[in-house]
């Protein structure tokens, strides 16, 4: 039987669409949006194909396809996925759908707007698939491109400083993870990502290669104190921005660490895990209260996001701690998991509150908190999904936002019981800014006449707000299916992680 | 049947959203799952139905954990079911009186109906993952009822105080479940109490070098839920301005049923509870101390709903003493009898609001016994259980209580028999105060809201009266199964050593015997000294009230400030955390990191940038030399790392 490529064609079908969006242009612009929205269920509907076809029962990499690409490095177009990589594309293709739903009403020249999502779109899924560093880097800075364009033309009115500032932060990270790439590559001739895992460092070059990785995936996370840029793209970044920044970027870096910093050096992990606990529990708590202080709803949930990141960092690095503490390795596997269920969750929840304040922007123009209040009068049904997904973000279980962190925090428990300690003091916090928020911006009174002309959603808002609603809860209520879907893959990683690799 | 009774209970429950016929979806709901709760008791209780524990569905399994969804059925869950579906039934007919003209009357079914729900949910659980499930779940329907009237400023404020200061106790909750989940290696009851005699002895660190027993950490975190949810000082501050809220939930939530569970909790965990004496001395004197200093308050509140908001606090208080010295059984049925008078109680001051057009000073009531006699009889029905009179529900269970204090030797009991005496005292002032004020004495309210007080509807009426019935009589009737029978053993550990209640089974001789008994005990004129204090101080020589609000200014200043507590957590906690959080955000995030480190450096690249400017010579030689001496460096670098 003829095999599909699936994995190309979830890769360049978005940027095939984006090229015939592109040319379609301003002389047929009716057309611009329904294709893209084609273009993008028909990526849905792969994605489904792909996850009905991918069998969670094995940690090995599943529909790969190997074709030489630069043969003098050996650099091979190589894609494959498991089950670390799985629920990240399925939740890139679903954001890409909600995105182009979500742009409907964009004004100023439709077709390039639509075309730089469906590329990046397309270059996400091509991290995610990548099974060769070279072509993971390739896509990792590639992916940039469109983004920095998104918030460069569409952007607010201080996007340059923004996108520069988005650009120069991510790219300067990228470059030292070049670095380790070549030095290893030096070191065993091979770039394929399966190979690294299995390379032999030794301990000095390891630690090395793993800040340089960290640097790397840091920014990207972003980890405290590397997460300036974050607040200031999202606040300039127009409303699909922001979703697919919040839903998907910032996942790129918490998959790099899974993907490159734990398997290829897991003794430096090891030796330096108490860095990026420390920082992850700052980042929880420093930036909670961070959150708590802001007067604009999109920095405020900028900062919500990079606490919640912190969650995902703390969950992967547990694995040594609880080694050292207890002597043995339970709980190690709910913390990988847990983070990744983070991620993903992360990615409904920070699109849907993203999507929120746009469905707010597009209104009044305005993302001060101060500038609204009572907008539960005007917008019942607009406030039924925002104080849902605000009660997610403040980790309510039933919800998506519950089910990491509490994995997260019952494995930190394991390491040590003041992490658990500091960790759940989120509990708080992301109750407290965030409900904080929902009282100022939806209670009380109408607050002004702005507020007082609102209409509620309409039926495009509906779908978006309805689809991440509907996700949230799913996964808040049955995470099973998401968990079974990468259990055998992280318990595969722990094994692989708790074996020294020194030379 | 019975193994699909739970799941129909909860499957029931969807969030029926009618438009006109709302209420009676959500009644016969609610109705439903009131007939079935009562077949699941009468099988447990009559037909000694064995404690079922089944699970609906695998939540996740990670990492060797399993996460069940599922159900476990016993005495204590058919018992809790009975009295939430009960209380949640009368309170849903009351609503449709008492919400007769309000905008959100569908929202606010909707949300009785989820409450009810979650509520279920709570208790029917069988791990520790839907305990905190139903837990939050609640806990976001208390926050959307508080505020459900959410243009009211006030109202608004106190649902984000309830949520956050019930989070802070959920933080201890969450920290004793990943507890659990490390020592004990799962989270489903019956696994954990089977690890718990390997755990007793074990010790851990969590300050460096003093050792503490990991149950009693275990169960001091889960006691700490359960401050929140149940308003034990200092978590308490979040039920007084709960009132906020409309006044069925007031009496659903915030008296009869999610308050209490915090109680059921430590109840259902009684076999963890049993091993540690100091967590248990904690619960005791955390009790105690709401039992008399929160109902002291109560004495002072102009507020009606805020007056037995306040003695709602007092008798959690009472329950979490009982808890504290082993006697879980007492606790609960203490926990019945309550949800039952209090509910009444709330419902009759709803009443009360409803015919004096939503005002609640008591100050501007009085005689209103004339106008709406079912109110006033019901009213001191429920009162008359809450002082504790002989035979009346309230009596039974609050001198269980006091006589299990005496009869234990748990550290903390001394300071314990003198609050909940002392508490008796206060009791009796703070409600006879509220009767009088409400129902009797000078009429107080302006000729046009008494021309307009009358009786309220027959939805409003029929359920005080159904509540008056359990208020009354459940005390005498089940006292003897539930403490002596031995109805609820299949759910409560106790150690041999703890077992006050058999202590006192020996002094049992009947209910009535037991009531008759109670004329003469030094608890029941304790209680009518109370009485007298109130009826000569409200009702014969209301000025004595003045003078002595002038002469002990300070006593009653500290009362009405609460003892500080609400100053505290404003100005000092909430003020403090938003001061922090301004600085970090200031200082920390913009000037240090943002604007020195990052912007700083893109400064001096620039400024780098305008020095190596010069070294664009243009000249490629002075290009390719750069190049070589960056390559060797390169290169050397590489050969020292390997």
């Amino acid at each position: 039987m003829f095999e599909w490529p699936l994995l190309s064609l979830l890769i360049w079908l978005p940027l095939a669409t984006a090229v015939l969006v592109v040319f379609l242009g301003q002389s047929f612009e009716t057309l611009v949006r329904p294709v893209a929205l084609a273009g993008t269920l028909v990526v849905a509907a792969l994605s489904v194909v792909l996850y009905l076809g991918f069998d969670s029962g094995t940690a090995a990499y599943q529909f790969e396809e190997k074709v030489a690409w630069i043969e003098t490095f050996s650099v091979y177009y190589h894609l494959g996925i498991d089950g670390l990589a799985l629920p990240l594309i399925l939740l890139t293709n679903l954001i890409g759908i909600l995105v182009v739903i979500g742009g409907w009403a964009i004004k100023d020249r439709p077709h390039l707007y639509l075309a730089a999502f469906l590329v990046l779109q397309g270059l996400m899924v091509g991290v995610f698939a990548a099974m060769d560093a070279m072509l993971f880097y390739v896509f990792f800075e590639a992916m940039l491109v469109p983004m920095f364009l998104i918030i460069g033309i569409w952007g607010g009115p201080n996007r340059i400083y923004a996108t520069v500032k988005f650009f120069l932060f991510t790219f300067f990270g990228s470059v030292f993870m070049l670095i380790a790439l070549i030095w290893m590559y030096l070191e065993g001739g091979s770039f394929q990502i399966t190979d690294l895992h299995q390379l032999p460092i030794a301990l000095n070059a390891q630690i090395l290669i793993f800040l340089a990785f960290l640097i790397a995936f840091a920014v990207k996370i972003p980890m405290w104190p590397v997460h300036t840029w974050l607040p200031d793209a999202h606040v300039e970044a127009p409303t699909g921005g922001s979703v697919v920044l919040a839903a998907v970027m910032l996942k790129i870096g918490g998959y790099g660490l899974v993907r490159f910093s734990l398997p290829i050096t897991p003794d430096a992990a090891a030796t330096l895990d108490w860095l990026v606990i420390g920082l992850s529990l700052v980042a929880i708590t420093y930036i909670g209260f961070v959150a708590l202080a802001q007067s604009d709803m999109k920095k405020l949930i900028a900062y919500s996001s990079i606490s919640h990141m912190g969650f995902v960092t703390l969950g992967l690095f547990l694995a040594f701690a609880i080694g050292r503490n207890s002597g043995e390795f339970a709980g190690a596997g709910l913390g990988i998991s847990g983070a990744m269920v983070q991620m993903v969750s992360h990615g409904f929840i920070s699109a849907a509150m993203f999507s929120a304040v746009g469905v707010l922007y597009d209104r009044v123009h305005s993302r001060e908190i101060s500038s609204y209040g009572g907008v539960a009068n005007t917008m019942p049904w607009f406030a039924v999904f925002a104080v849902l997904f605000f009660m997610a973000n403040s980790g309510l279980p039933g919800t998506s936002g519950f089910v990491g962190e509490f994995m997260v925090i019952l494995a930190s428990f394991h390491a040590n019981v003041w992490f658990a300690f500091v960790a759940a003091t989120t509990l708080l916090l992301g109750a407290a800014y965030s409900l904080w928020l929902v009282k100022r911006v939806f209670y009380g009174e109408v607050g002004n006449q702005s507020v007082a002309a609102l209409k509620d959603i309409n039926a495009r808002e509906w779908v978006v707000l309805g689809t991440l609603a509907f996700f949230v809860i799913a996964v808040g209520v049955w995470p099973f299916p998401l968990i079974d879907m990468m259990e055998v893959s992280v318990s595969h990683l722990i094994d692989h992680i708790l074996e020294s690799k020194l030379k | 049947m019975l193994p699909l009774a739970g799941s129909l209970l909860a499957g029931l429950f969807g969030r029926q959203i009618g438009r006109a016929g709302a209420h009676w979806v959500t009644i016969l709901a609610v109705a439903g799952s009131f007939a079935l709760s009562s077949v699941v008791a009468w099988e447990v209780f009559f037909n000694d139905l064995p404690t079922m524990n089944y699970s609906v569905y695998t939540w996740a399994v990670v990492d060797g954990f399993q996460f069940e969804i599922g159900f476990l059925i016993d005495s204590l869950t058919a018992l809790m079911m009975v009295v939430v579906t009960f209380v949640s039934l009368m309170v849903h007919i009351y609503t449709v009186g008492y919400m007769h003209d309000d905008a959100g009357y569908q929202r606010f079914f909707a949300f009785i109906n989820l409450f009810t729900f979650a509520m279920l949910m709570l208790v029917m659980a069988n791990n520790f993952l839907q305990l905190f499930f139903g837990w939050e779940a609640v806990g976001l329907v208390s926050y959307l009822l508080i505020g459900f009237w959410f243009k009211k400023e006030s109202a608004v404020k106190a649902n984000l105080k309830a949520f956050l200061v019930n989070r802070g106790g959920d933080f201890g909750l969450i920290l004793g479940v990943a507890a659990v989940a490390y020592y004990m290696g799962s989270l489903d009851y019956a696994q954990v109490f089977e690890a718990v005699p390997a755990v007793a002895g074990q010790q851990m660190s969590v300050f460096g070098g003093v050792e503490w027993s990991v149950m009693t950490f275990i169960c001091i975190c889960l006691f700490i839920g359960a401050m929140g949810k149940s308003a034990q000082a200092p978590l308490h501050v979040w039920l007084p301005d709960s009132m906020e809220g409309p006044t069925p939930i007031s009496a659903l939530i915030h008296a009869a049923t999610m308050v209490t569970a915090g109680i059921f909790m430590v109840a259902r965990l009684s076999p963890m509870f049993e091993q540690s004496a100091t967590a248990l001395s904690f619960i005791l004197v955390i009790g105690a101390f709401t039992a008399l200093f929160l109902g002291l308050i109560g004495i002072v509140q102009n507020d009606i709903k805020r007056v037995v908001a306040y003695s709602t606090l007092s008798q959690l208080g009472y329950m979490t003493v009982a808890l504290g010295v082993s006697a879980y059984s007492v606790a609960i049925f203490h926990l019945m009898t309550h949800a039952f008078f209090k509910a009444l109680l709330f419902l009759g001051a709803g009443s009360v609001i409803i015919a004096l057009h939503h005002k609640q000073d008591m100050r501007e009531m009085g005689g209103l016994a004339r106008y709406m006699p079912i109110t006033a009889a019901t009213a001191w029905l429920g009162s008359l259980a809450l002082i504790g009179f002989p035979f009346f529900s309230g009596f039974y269970s609050k001198d269980m209580i006091i006589e299990a204090v005496k009869a234990s030797d748990r550290a903390g009991t001394g300071f314990a028999t003198f609050a909940v005496m002392a508490g008796v005292v206060v009791t009796a002032m703070y409600t006879f105060r509220m009767l009088y004020l409400t129902f009797h004495g000078t009429t107080r309210m302006d000729e046009h809201t008494r021309s307009h007080a009358h009786e309220s509807p027959w939805v409003v009426t029929v359920p005080l009266i159904l509540l008056a019935i359990p208020s009354v009589a459940i005390g005498y009737l089940t006292i003897e199964p539930l403490l002596f029978g031995g109805a609820l053993a299949d759910a409560i550990t106790v150690l041999p050593a703890n077992d006050v209640v058999a202590k006192l089974s020996e002094k049992f001789h009947g209910a009535f015997a037991f009531g008759i008994h109670g004329f003469v005990t030094p608890v029941f004129w304790l209680a009518m000294l109370g009485v007298a204090i109130s009826t000569y101080v409200y009702l014969f020589n209301t000025q004595v009230a003045a003078v002595a609000k002038a002469r002990f200014h300070w006593i009653w200043r500290l009362l009405d400030n609460k003892y500080g507590f609400d100053v505290f957590y404003q100005k000092g906690i909430a003020g403090g955390a938003l001061m922090l959080a301004g600085g970090l955000s200031k200082w920390a995030d913009g000037r240090l990191i943002d604007n020195a480190l990052v912007n700083g450096c893109a400064r001096m690249v620039g400024q780098c940038a305008s020095l190596v400017r010069r070294l664009q010579t243009g000249f490629v030689f002075h290009y390719a030399f750069s190049m070589i001496i960056g390559l060797v460096a390169l290169l050397a670098a590489f050969a020292w790392l390997r």
